[in-house]
C-alpha cells in the first residue's frame, strides 16, 4: 500500500529551502481565484451609498424611490442594523451605517441589493439624502482642543513615555520638524465578497480578509446573532498590506443576504476602495536629540502627532508603537516622547506595513544625519557607535533579551559594493520615460538609514495561533485560520510539516472559522511564528503520537525511532515502517500556540510590551534633476535580520516589495486630502512606482542568528523592508540636492522652488 | 428597466461603411477605439453610455501609408505602431511621445485616434500634431472634410467632431531634421503628463516648429519663439548662441497658460516649459558663445 502514489510528482521542499508557492503558477496565469471572482447561481449585487461630505448631518433618508425600480430586491440603512450599530478592531466605534451624522467621505449611508450591477448603481443613485454640511475638522494640530465630533472624544490614545533622567541636556542637540503624508496600502484586488443566507438563520461568508476570527466577532456582534452562526472562509486575497484588518463590506454583505435570503455578492470599485479602507496614518513629528561630543546618544525628546480620521481602528496601537520605537534602534538612556493620536474628519487610518515605525523611522532617521553632521561625524560610524544590542534597555526600559544584530546590519549595508548597472538610456535618468533630462543635469546622492520594529502583538495581549494536524495513510492535512495574504504561508506550512512528519504530501485545508480556532492576525510580520509554530506544535504531537503507537505495537525504544523520506527507522537499521501504514489509523493533534506574554505600558510609557524585534538596514543612491524636481532611485542595498530563513525566494520577495512600498512614500505615494476630500483616488493619479521608478534591490546581507523562543529561530521578515527603505531615499535627495526636505514623499516643488525661477 | 439594461446595442463595425452606417444610425453613439480612456470613463461611471460604435475592426482605419513628404496615419494606428522603426524614423517626436503613454499593455491598444477624440489637454501626442500642423481627414456618411488640428481640437475634452463623424486618418509632413519631445510626471512612466513640450526642425526649410502641452486648455504653439529660434540658429553650423536660447526658453515660457490642479501648480509647469525648452534646443544644437 506504500507503493501506489509515485505518479503524482511530489514536492520534498523542507525548511530552508525555496520551495515554490502552490498558488503561484495559477496566479501568474490568471486562473487563481480571487474574491473577486466568486460566483453563485442564484445571487444578487450588493452596492454601498457613500457620504459625498466629511462632515455633516443626515436630515432625511429616504429610499422609497429606489425599492420602486424593478430588480431592488431590498434597501438597507442605519435603521436595519439588526446587532450593534457600531463595530471596531480595538474599540467599537465606527458605524455599520452612518446614523445622524457622517464623519468621513465615503462613510456607508446605505446599502442595496438588485439583480444587476447597473440596477445597484441606479437604485443607489435613486435614494434621497437630505445632507447639512458641518465644518469638517481636517487639522489634527487643532483636534484635541476643539469640540468633540464624536461621543468617544477627539483623542484615540496619548502616550506620555518618559525614560531615565527627564532634565539631561546633551552638549550637541538637534532639532527637526517632519512630516509622513498618508500613504495607500494600493493593493490590487479590491474590497470583495459573496454572503449566503444559511438555512439555520446563520450565514456563510466568503471574504478577503487579513482575520477570520476577529471578522466573525465583528460581524456576529453586528448582526446580533452567535459567533458560532457567522461561518467565514477565506476567499482569494489580493494583497492586504494592513489594508484588510477592518472589516469593510462584511456586515453589509451579511445584512442583504439575511433580508433577501439570496446569496449577495460585491465588489468596489477601485475609487470607492480608496474610501472603503484605512490607511496609513499621515504623522507630524518634532526631535530634539541631545548627544556628548563623541557622538554618544544622552537624550531624545520627541513629540509624534498622527492623524486617526474619523474612527478608531488600530491607531492605539499603531501610536504605541509610534512612540516605543521613536528613537530608532539605537542605546538611548533618557528620552521623553509624546505620542498622540487623534481623530478628524479625514480618511480614517489604521494598520499598514511597519505600522506606527514608518513614520519615526523618516524622524530619527534624518536626526541622526543632522547629528552627523553637527559632530562631523561620518553617518555610518555615529549610527555603529549608538547601535542596539542584546542586554541594552528600549525607551519603554524593556531589556532586549533576544537577537539584535543592529551593528552588523548597518555594516553589512554600508560595506556591500553594488553591482553596477550604469546606463546611457535617457530613460534611465530622472523622467524616465519622458526624457526631460541629460547627464549633465543630474546630481547624485547617497544615505543609509536603519530601522525596526516588534513582531507579533505586544501590550499583554493574548497573541496565539491555532492549528489542527491530522496524519492518514502517510498524507498530512494541516488546517489552520491564517489568511494567505500573499505572504507565503500556504508555503511555509508544507516546508514545516514535511520537516517534521517527514511526509511529502501535506494537504493544506481552506481556512476558515468553522473547522479551527483563531490564527491572529496576518500583520505585525507575526505569522510565521505563530501560526509557524502552531503548525510546528501540532505536527510534533502527531509525530509523537506516531511514534508511540509503533513503540507499542513493535517493541522499540521511542529514542531509537527516525522519520525519514515516508519511512520510519530505527536507528540501527533493524526496523523499517512506512508512515502511509503506520499512520492508516489516523492520528490528529489540535493545538494553541502562544509567545512568550508581553505587559502592558505603565503611566510612563515603560513596561516590558514587546516580544521580539527584527532590524533592517537600506542604503539608497538616487539620481535629481535638480532643475525640475524629478527623481530617480538607481540603487538601492538592504541587509535585514531574519532569525532564521527558512525560504530564501520569498524572504527575498518580501524584501524586495517591501522596499519598493518604502521607496513609493518616499517619492510619489500620496493620498491627498484637501478639506476631507480624497482627491486622487485612482490608480491613475495614486501612484505607485513602476519598473522605471524601483531599482534592483540588492541584498547585502541576510543575517541569521537564530532568535531563542522563536519556531526555527526564525523572525518575521515582512515589514523591517518598508521601515528604513523610505528614509533612506529621503536621505539620499537631501544629500543630493542640499535642501533639508522634511516631508515625504518629496513633491517636485519640493525640490524645485518655483517662485524663484518663474 | 431592465429591459433597458439589456440594451446597450455595440456594433462591431468590420469596415468603414459599416461603422458610418451604425454612426448614421445612431449619430450620439460612442465612437469606441482602443478603449484606454473611455473605459476608464465608463467604469467609473462618469460617462453614461447608450450605445457603441467599435471601430477597433475597421481594416480601413488601420495602418499608415507614405506620399512624397506625408504621411498618413490611420485613426486606428496604436501607440506601439508608431513607436515601431519605420513611424519612428519618419516622426521621432510622435514615437518619443507614444512611449511616454502608459504601459505595454495600454500602448498596444490605444490609438492616435482617441488621442485625437478625447482632446485632452493632457493628450500626449497632440503637441507633435499640433507642432506639425497635421491635418485630419474626418468621414460620415455624408462624405469626408479635412480640418487642420487647431481647429480640431478647441478645448478641454472639446473638439470639432460631429454626431455621425469618426476621424479615418491624420496626415502629418515628413521633415528633414532632429525632433525632442519631453514630458514631465512624477512618476517615470506610466503618468499623466504634467507638462510636456516638442521642437522639430526643418532644415530644407531653416525653421524650427515647437508646441507646449498640459499647459493650456488646448497645445500652444509658442510663435514668436519660435521665430526668434529659427532666426537665431546658425543652420550651416547647426549652432545657437546661449542668448538665444535663454530668449526661446523664456518666450515659451511666456507662451504657456497653465492651471493649478492636484497634479501640479501653474507655476511649476510655467517653470517646466522653460527648463525643456532650453533642454530640448540643446540636444539639437550645439551652444555657441556669440
Amino acid at each position: 500500500m506504500s507503493d501506489v502514489k509515485t505518479e503524482t510528482p511530489i514536492s520534498s521542499f523542507r525548511i530552508g529551502d525555496s520551495a515554490p508557492r502552490p498558488d503561484g503558477i495559477p496566479k501568474v496565469k490568471g486562473t487563481f481565484a480571487f474574491s473577486s471572482d466568486l460566483w453563485h447561481e442564484k445571487m444578487l449585487w450588493g452596492g454601498t451609498l457613500r457620504s459625498p461630505y466629511p462632515a455633516a448631518r443626515i436630515n432625511k433618508l429616504d429610499i422609497t424611490e429606489a425599492l420602486l425600480i424593478d430588480g431592488v430586491h431590498t434597501v438597507l440603512t442605519h435603521d436595519d442594523v439588526p446587532g450593534e450599530a457600531v463595530y471596531g478592531l480595538e474599540h467599537a466605534d465606527q458605524p455599520v451605517m452612518a446614523a445622524e451624522v457622517v464623519r468621513y467621505e465615503g462613510e456607508p449611508v446605505a446599502i442595496v441589493a438588485a439583480d444587476h450591477p447597473e440596477i445597484v448603481r441606479r437604485a443607489l443613485a435613486a435614494i434621497n439624502v437630505e445632507y447639512e454640511e458641518m465644518v469638517p475638522l481636517t487639522d489634527p494640530e487643532i483636534a484635541e482642543s476643539v469640540g468633540h465630533i464624536h461621543p468617544d472624544g477627539n483623542v484615540f490614545r496619548k502616550i506620555n513615555l518618559r525614560h531615565g533622567d527627564q532634565e539631561i541636556q546633551g552638549d550637541i542637540q538637534v532639532e527637526g520638524v517632519y512630516e509622513v503624508g498618508m500613504q495607500d496600502q494600493a493593493f490590487l484586488g479590491p474590497e470583495s465578497g459573496l454572503a449566503v443566507p444559511g438555512e439555520d438563520g446563520g450565514v456563510d461568508l466568503y471574504v478577503s480578509t487579513q482575520w477570520l476570527h476577529a471578522d466573525r466577532r465583528q460581524v456576529a456582534s453586528c448582526l446580533g446573532i452567535k459567533e458560532e452562526d457567522v461561518r467565514i472562509t477565506l476567499a482569494g486575497v489580493g494583497g492586504a498590506f494592513g489594508a484588510r484588518e477592518d472589516l469593510s463590506l462584511h456586515v453589509h454583505l451579511c445584512m442583504l443576504a439575511m433580508r433577501t435570503n439570496r446569496p449577495v455578492k460585491m465588489i468596489y470599485s477601485r475609487e470607492e476602495s480608496f474610501h472603503g479602507h484605512v490607511h496609513r496614518h499621515p504623522a507630524k513629528m518634532w526631535y530634539r536629540h541631545h548627544a556628548d561630543r563623541e557622538g554618544n546618544l544622552v537624550r531624545v525628546e520627541a513629540r509624534v502627532l498622527l492623524d486617526g480620521g474619523a474612527y478608531a481602528s488600530s491607531s492605539g496601537a499603531v501610536i504605541a508603537n509610534a512612540a516605543c520605537f521613536a528613537g530608532g534602534p539605537y542605546r538611548i538612556p533618557n528620552a521623553n516622547i509624546e505620542g498622540i493620536v487623534v481623530r478628524t474628519n479625514n480618511p480614517p487610518c489604521g494598520a499598514m506595513r511597519g505600522f506606527g515605525a514608518v513614520q519615526t523611522c523618516m524622524g530619527h532617521e534624518a536626526q541622526m544625519d543632522k547629528l552627523a553632521v553637527a559632530l562631523n561625524a561620518d553617518p555610518v560610524e555615529i549610527r555603529l557607535k549608538n547601535a542596539l544590542k542584546t542586554g541594552d534597555q528600549l525607551l519603554t526600559g524593556q531589556i532586549i533579551t533576544g537577537t539584535a544584530p543592529v551593528a552588523e546590519v548597518i555594516r553589512t549595508c554600508a560595506e556591500h559594493v553594488p553591482s553596477s548597472q550604469e546606463s546611457s538610456d535617457l530613460m534611465s535618468l530622472p523622467g524616465g520615460a519622458g526624457r526631460t533630462a541629460d547627464p549633465e543635469h543630474i546630481s547624485r546622492g547617497e544615505a543609509i538609514a536603519v530601522g525596526f520594529k516588534n513582531l507579533m502583538f505586544s501590550e499583554g495581549f493574548d497573541d496565539f495561533s491555532s492549528a489542527v494536524c491530522h496524519l492518514e495513510d502517510g498524507v498530512a492535512t494541516i488546517t489552520c485560520a491564517c489568511a494567505e495574504v500573499g505572504q507565503g504561508f500556504v508555503t511555509l506550512a508544507q516546508q514545516i510539516t514535511r520537516e517534521i512528519l517527514g511526509v511529502e504530501e501535506v494537504i493544506l485545508a481552506p481556512a476558515a472559522t468553522e473547522t479551527v480556532g483563531s490564527a491572529g492576525s496576518t500583520s505585525a510580520s507575526r505569522q510565521t511564528w505563530m501560526s509557524g509554530g502552531a503548525v510546528q506544535k501540532a505536527c510534533e504531537e502527531v509525530r509523537l503520537k506516531l511514534l508511540q503507537r509503533i513503540t507499542e505495537e513493535h517493541e522499540i525504544s521511542i529514542d531509537d525511532l527516525v522519520l525519514v523520506e515516508g519511512q520510519v527507522l530505527s536507528l540501527n537499521g533493524d526496523f523499517s515502517i512506512s508512515i502511509d501504514a503506520a499512520s492508516e489509523n489516523p492520528l490528529e493533534a489540535r493545538v494553541e500556540y502562544r509567545h512568550a506574554p508581553t505587559f502592558p505600558l505603565d503611566e510612563n510609557g515603560q513596561g516590558d510590551a514587546h516580544v521580539s524585534f527584527a532590524f533592517a538596514a537600506h542604503r539608497a543612491v538616487v539620481d535629481v534633476d535638480p532643475e525640475l524636481g524629478l527623481v530617480k532611485v538607481v540603487e538601492l542595498v538592504t541587509s535585514q535580520d531574519v532569525g532564521r530563513l527558512l525560504n530564501p525566494v520569498q524572504a527575498i520577495g518580501q524584501l524586495e516589495g517591501g522596499a519598493a512600498q518604502g521607496v513609493g512614500l518616499a517619492v510619489m505615494e500620496e493620498v491627498l486630502v484637501a478639506e476631507g476630500n480624497i482627491r486622487n483616488a485612482s490608480f491613475t493619479d495614486y501612484l505607485i512606482p513602476t519598473a522605471l521608478d524601483m531599482p534592483p534591490v540588492e541584498i547585502a546581507a541576510i543575517i541569521e542568528h537564530p532568535e531563542p523562543g522563536a519556531p526555527f529561530g526564525a523572525k518575521g521578515i515582512g515589514e523591517p523592508p518598508s521601515i528604513s527603505s523610505t528614509a533612506a531615499v529621503v536621505a539620499a535627495i537631501r544629500e543630493a540636492t542640499n535642501l533639508e526636505l522634511p516631508r515625504v514623499p518629496v513633491r517636485l516643488t519640493d525640490i524645485v522652488s518655483v517662485e524663484e525661477s518663474s | 428597466m431592465q429591459a433597458a439594461l439589456i440594451l446597450m446595442p455595440v456594433t462591431v463595425a468590420r469596415s468603414l461603411d459599416h461603422a458610418l452606417a451604425a454612426l448614421e444610425e445612431c449619430p450620439e453613439a460612442l465612437i469606441l477605439a482602443g478603449g484606454t480612456d473611455v473605459m476608464v470613463q465608463v467604469n467609473k461611471g462618469s460617462l453614461s453610455v447608450d450605445q457603441v460604435v467599435a471601430i477597433g475592426r475597421v481594416p480601413e482605419l488601420q495602418g499608415w501609408s507614405r506620399e512624397d513628404d506625408w504621411l498618413h496615419l490611420g485613426a486606428g494606428v496604436t501607440y506601439s505602431e508608431m513607436m515601431g522603426k519605420e513611424i519612428s524614423s519618419m516622426v521621432p517626436a510622435l514615437a518619443q511621445a507614444s512611449r511616454t503613454v502608459g504601459s505595454p499593455q495600454i500602448r498596444n491598444a490605444g490609438t492616435i485616434g482617441g488621442n485625437l477624440g478625447t482632446s485632452s489637454p493632457a493628450g500626449d501626442t497632440l503637441p507633435t500634431l499640433f507642432a506639425l500642423e497635421a491635418v485630419l481627414t474626418i468621414r460620415s456618411s455624408a462624405g469626408i472634410r479635412k480640418l487642420p488640428i487647431n481647429q480640431f481640437v478647441v478645448g478641454v475634452k472639446q473638439n470639432a467632431l460631429q454626431p455621425g463623424e469618426l476621424i479615418e486618418k491624420i496626415s502629418v509632413p515628413v521633415l528633414e531634421g532632429s525632433q525632442e519631445f519631453c514630458k514631465i510626471g512624477p512618476r517615470n512612466a506610466m503618468v499623466i503628463s504634467v507638462a510636456s513640450f516638442t521642437l522639430l526642425t526643418d532644415v530644407k526649410e531653416n525653421q524650427v516648429r515647437s508646441c507646449l502641452g498640459t499647459v493650456g486648455p488646448v497645445p500652444i504653439r509658442p510663435t514668436e519663439a519660435e521665430n526668434l529660434l529659427s532666426n537665431g540658429v546658425d543652420w550651416g553650423k547647426n549652432e545657437v548662441s546661449s542668448e538665444v536660447l535663454d530668449a526661446f526658453a523664456s518666450l515659451c515660457a511666456d507662451a504657456a497658460q497653465p492651471i493649478d490642479d492636484h497634479r501640479g501648480s501653474a507655476a511649476y509647469r510655467r517653470h517646466a516649459i522653460k527648463i525643456l525648452s532650453r533642454r530640448a534646443a540643446c540636444r539639437i544644437f550645439s551652444e555657441g558663445n556669440s
